[in-house]
C-alpha cells in the first residue's frame, strides 16, 4: 500500500471511455510524470486525484484513505494549474492565502506561512501586487507558492510550464527540482515534455490513449521501453526503429538489416534469447546516441558492432553532430561527438553498441526482454 | 478587463472630413430637436406656447410648469402632479432591477460554471424567454397575480419585472462568465470555497462591466414599460410612465403643454442619468464578452 494510491481506475464520459483500469502506487516523497500525447487522459487523471472530476469505476487513496467522493479541499491536496489560475482580484499574498482563510486559520498563523514561503520562492517583494501586474514566470512561483503554503500531503501539477518561454521553463524545472529535493513532498507531475519527465521524476508514468503504457524509472523507461511507443515517445531524437530478421549462426542471435543499397549485415544480438526468433521478422531499436563513429564508441560495451553505411547528411549541433544514414529503408539518426571525421555521401564505418539496442515484436510491439 | 486602444480609423482628405462633419453635425441636431423643443417649451409659460413659436426660446424664463407637474397637476382623478408616482417607479425599479440581477449573475455562474445535465437546453429555455411578446402573457400573469394575491401592487409588479428581466440578465452573465476560466473556480474548490464563496470572492469582483450593462438595460426597460404598468398597476401602484399618459389625458380645461412637457423630461431623466453616469463602462461591458483583452 502507497502513499498515492490509484487503482483500477477508469473514466468515461458517456460512452467514450478516456482511462483504462489505470494502475499506479505513489510512495511517499516520490515525484511521479505522467507523460503522453495530447489528449491521452493526463489531466483527466490529475483531476480525479484532485476531485474535480468524478471517479467512473476504481479506487484513489491517500494515506490509505479511500479519497472517492471527498471534496477537492478536504483532501490534503494542492493543485498547480497550467495557466497557473490566479485570482485576478487578490493580491499575490491572499492569493496565496486563501485557502488557508477558507479553512479556518487564523491571521497571525497565517502570515507566517506566507513569509515563510514566500522567502523560499523570492517573492517577498511581490505580496502586495495583483496578478495582472506579474511577469509569466512570476506568476508561476506565486501559483507554486499557493500550493506550497497548504503544506499538502500531495502536489499536483497540470503542465505548470508551458506557458513559460524555452529559457524560463530549464530554470523552473530546476528550481521545481530543487524545491522537491528540500521539501521532499509527494508530487504528481503532468508534461508532454518527455525531458521535462526524464529530469524531474523518480518515476515516469508514460501513457497513451488512456493507457498507463510503462511506470518506471527514468533509466527503465529511456533504456527498456515496454514498447514501440514508449520507445518513440522518450528521447530527442527519437529512437530509430528498424526492421531486421533474426538470424541464429553458430548459437548466436544476430539481425540482418540492410544498407541504403539493399545489401544485409549482419549485427549481432546482446540479447541471449532470441533463438526462437531465428528467421523472423523484429523491429529493433537503437537510440541515436548509440551509433557512432569508431573511436567515440562507449569503451564500456562489450559489444559493439560495425555497419557500413553511406552518410546522407551531417547536421552539426554545437555538442554533437546529427549524422543521418538509411537503413533498412528508414532513415536512421546517430548521434556523434562534434569532432568526428564524417562527411555526407561518404561511405563511413558506423559503431553501433548492441548492449544498448532493444528489439520488439512487431506483431504485439511489446519488447522483446 | 481594458479594452486595448486600437487605431482602426481611416484616413481622409481635409474636404472629406468638413464634408463628414457638416453631416454629422446636422443629423446631431435633428436629434437634438425634440429634446430642444421639450425643454425651451417646458420652461415658458402657457400663453408664450399657444400664442407664439413653439421654437423659439422663452422671453419669461419660468419653472411653474416643472412644480406644477410636480405637485399639483392633474393626475387622472386626483391634482397631485407626478410625484407620487416617480416614487412608485423608483419603488419598483430598484427592487426589479437588483432581484432580476442578482439572479441572472447567479444563473450565468451556475450555467457555466457547475454544468448539469440539460443546461444548455435550459439556457435556450430562458432565452426565449426574451423574444417572448409581452402581449402574450397579460392575461396568463394577471391570472397568476390574482392567484398570489398581490393584483395591482408594487410587489406584483416588481415580479413581473424581475421575471420578463432574468432571460436578459441571464444571457449577459453566462455570456460574459463563459470566457472566465474555470480553472479559477477549481483553484478556488481546492482552496476550499464553497458555491456562494466562489461566487462572492472570485466571480463577483470581476464581474463589474457586465453588471452596469445589464443594470441599465434592466433599469431602462422596467422604468419605461408602459403596457405592464397600465395593465397590472392599481391607483396606489402606478408607475410614472402610466401617470404620465394620465396627466396628458387629463382634460380639465385647456391643455397645458408646458406642464406636459415638463412631465414627459421629468419622466425620462433618471434613465437618462443612469446612462451618464454608467455608459462609459455600458460600451466596456458590451465589447468584454466578445473581445478577449
Ligand atoms: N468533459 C469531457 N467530455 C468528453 N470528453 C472529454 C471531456 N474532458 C476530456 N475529454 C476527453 O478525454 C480525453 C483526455 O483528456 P485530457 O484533458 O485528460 O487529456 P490530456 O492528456 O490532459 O491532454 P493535453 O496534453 O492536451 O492536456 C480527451 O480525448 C478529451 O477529448
Ligand atoms: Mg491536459
Amino acid at each position: 500500500m502507497g502513499f498515492l494510491d490509484i487503482s483500477h481506475v477508469s473514466k468515461a464520459y458517456g460512452s467514450v471511455q478516456v482511462l483504462h483500469e489505470v494502475d499506479i502506487s505513489v510512495e511517499e516523497g516520490e515525484f511521479i510524470v505522467l507523460v503522453g500525447p495530447s489528449g491521452c487522459g493526463k489531466s483527466t487523471l490529475m483531476n480525479m486525484i484532485a476531485g474535480l472530476e468524478p471517479i467512473t469505476s476504481g479506487d484513489i487513496s491517500i494515506r490509505g484513505q479511500v479519497m472517492n467522493g471527498v471534496h477537492p479541499s478536504k483532501r490534503n491536496i494542492a493543485m498547480v494549474f497550467q495557466s497557473y489560475a490566479l485570482y485576478p482580484n487578490m493580491t499575490v499574498a491572499q492569493n496565496m492565502t486563501f485557502g488557508l482563510e477558507m479553512h479556518g486559520v487564523p491571521k497571525a498563523e497565517r502570515d507566517k506561512l506566507l513569509a515563510d514561503v514566500a522567502k523560499l520562492l523570492q517573492i517577498d517583494h511581490l505580496l502586495a501586487r495583483k496578478p495582472g501586474h506579474l511577469s509569466g514566470g512570476q506568476r508561476q512561483r506565486v501559483a507554486m507558492g499557493r500550493a506550497l503554503v497548504r503544506k499538502p500531503d500531495v502536489f499536483l501539477f497540470d503542465e505548470p510550464l508551458s506557458n513559460l518561454d524555452a529559457k524560463l521553463r530549464v530554470d523552473m524545472r530546476t528550481e521545481i527540482k530543487k524545491l522537491h529535493q528540500k521539501l521532499g513532498t509527494t508530487i504528481v507531475y503532468v508534461t508532454h515534455d518527455q525531458i521535462e519527465a526524464l529530469t524531474l521524476s523518480t518515476r515516469i508514468a508514460v501513457m497513451n490513449k488512456g493507457y498507463i503504457q510503462q511506470l518506471g524509472t527514468p533509466k527503465e523507461i529511456y533504456d527498456t521501453p515496454a514498447n514501440l511507443f514508449v520507445a518513440t515517445f522518450m528521447g530527442s531524437p527519437a529512437m530509430n526503429i528498424l526492421p531486421a530478421t533474426v538470424k541464429l549462426r553458430d548459437g548466436l542471435a544476430y539481425a540482418e538489416i540492410s544498407d541504403v543499397e539493399g545489401k544485409p549485415q549482419l549485427l549481432q544480438f546482446s540479447q541471449a534469447n532470441l533463438a526462437s526468433w531465428d528467421g523472423k521478422n523484429v523491429m529493433l531499436g537503437i537510440r541515436p546516441e548509440a551509433i557512432t563513429d569508431i573511436d567515440g564508441a562507449d569503451r564500456k560495451s562489450k559489444n559493439i558492432q560495425r555497419f557500413s553505411n553511406l552518410v546522407t547528411v551531417t547536421e552539426p549541433a554545437g555538442s554533437d553532430t546529427f549524422v543521418t544514414m538509411t537503413a533498412s529503408g528508414r532513415d536512421v539518426v546517430a548521434r556523434m561527438r562534434a569532432d568526428a571525421s564524417v562527411a555526407a555521401r561518404d561511405r563511413f564505418e558506423f559503431a553501433i553498441n548492441m548492449d544498448k539496442a532493444v528489439v520488439f515484436d512487431p506483431a504485439t510491439e511489446a519488447r522483446i526482454p | 478587463m481594458s479594452v486595448a486602444s486600437q487605431d482602426t480609423a481611416v484616413k481622409t482628405g481635409g474636404i472629406a472630413k468638413v464634408f463628414i462633419y457638416l453631416i454629422l453635425i446636422l443629423f446631431a441636431l435633428f436629434y437634438l430637436l425634440p429634446l430642444y423643443v421639450m425643454l425651451t417649451n417646458s420652461l415658458k409659460p402657457l400663453s408664450e406656447i399657444t400664442g407664439g413659436n413653439m421654437m423659439s426660446l422663452p422671453r419669461d424664463w419660468t419653472i411653474e410648469a416643472w412644480l406644477s407637474a410636480w405637485s399639483t397637476a392633474q393626475v387622472g382623478v386626483s391634482p397631485t402632479g407626478l410625484q407620487p408616482y416617480f416614487v412608485n417607479s423608483i419603488l419598483m425599479v430598484v427592487p426589479a432591477v437588483a432581484i432580476s440581477t442578482v439572479l441572472g449573475a447567479l444563473n450565468g455562474y451556475i450555467l457555466t460554471k457547475w454544468r448539469f445535465r440539460g443546461d444548455t437546453l435550459l439556457f435556450g429555455l430562458m432565452l426565449f424567454a426574451c423574444f417572448i411578446p409581452f402581449q402574450i402573457v397579460l392575461i396568463p400573469m394577471a391570472r397568476i397575480l390574482g392567484l398570489l394575491g398581490i393584483a395591482g401592487t408594487t410587489q406584483g409588479l416588481v415580479l413581473v419585472h424581475v421575471v420578463y428581466g432574468i432571460g436578459f440578465s441571464t444571457l449577459y452573465f453566462r455570456n460574459y462568465y463563459a470566457s472566465f476560466p474555470t480553472e479559477l473556480v477549481r483553484a478556488a474548490m481546492i482552496d476550499g470555497a464553497g458555491f456562494f464563496r466562489i461566487f462572492w470572492r472570485i466571480m463577483l469582483p470581476v464581474s463589474g462591466p457586465i453588471a452596469v450593462v445589464t443594470i441599465i438595460w434592466q433599469f431602462t426597460n422596467i422604468w419605461n414599460d408602459f403596457l405592464f404598468g397600465a395593465s397590472f398597476a392599481g391607483l396606489s401602484a402606478m408607475p410614472m410612465t402610466v401617470a404620465l399618459n394620465n396627466l396628458v389625458n387629463s382634460s380639465t380645461g385647456v391643455r397645458e403643454y408646458n406642464v406636459h412637457f415638463a412631465g414627459a423630461i421629468m419622466a425620462a431623466l433618471p434613465t437618462l442619468l443612469v446612462y451618464i453616469v454608467a455608459g462609459r463602462f455600458f460600451v466596456r461591458g458590451l465589447m468584454a464578452g466578445s473581445v478577449k483583452g
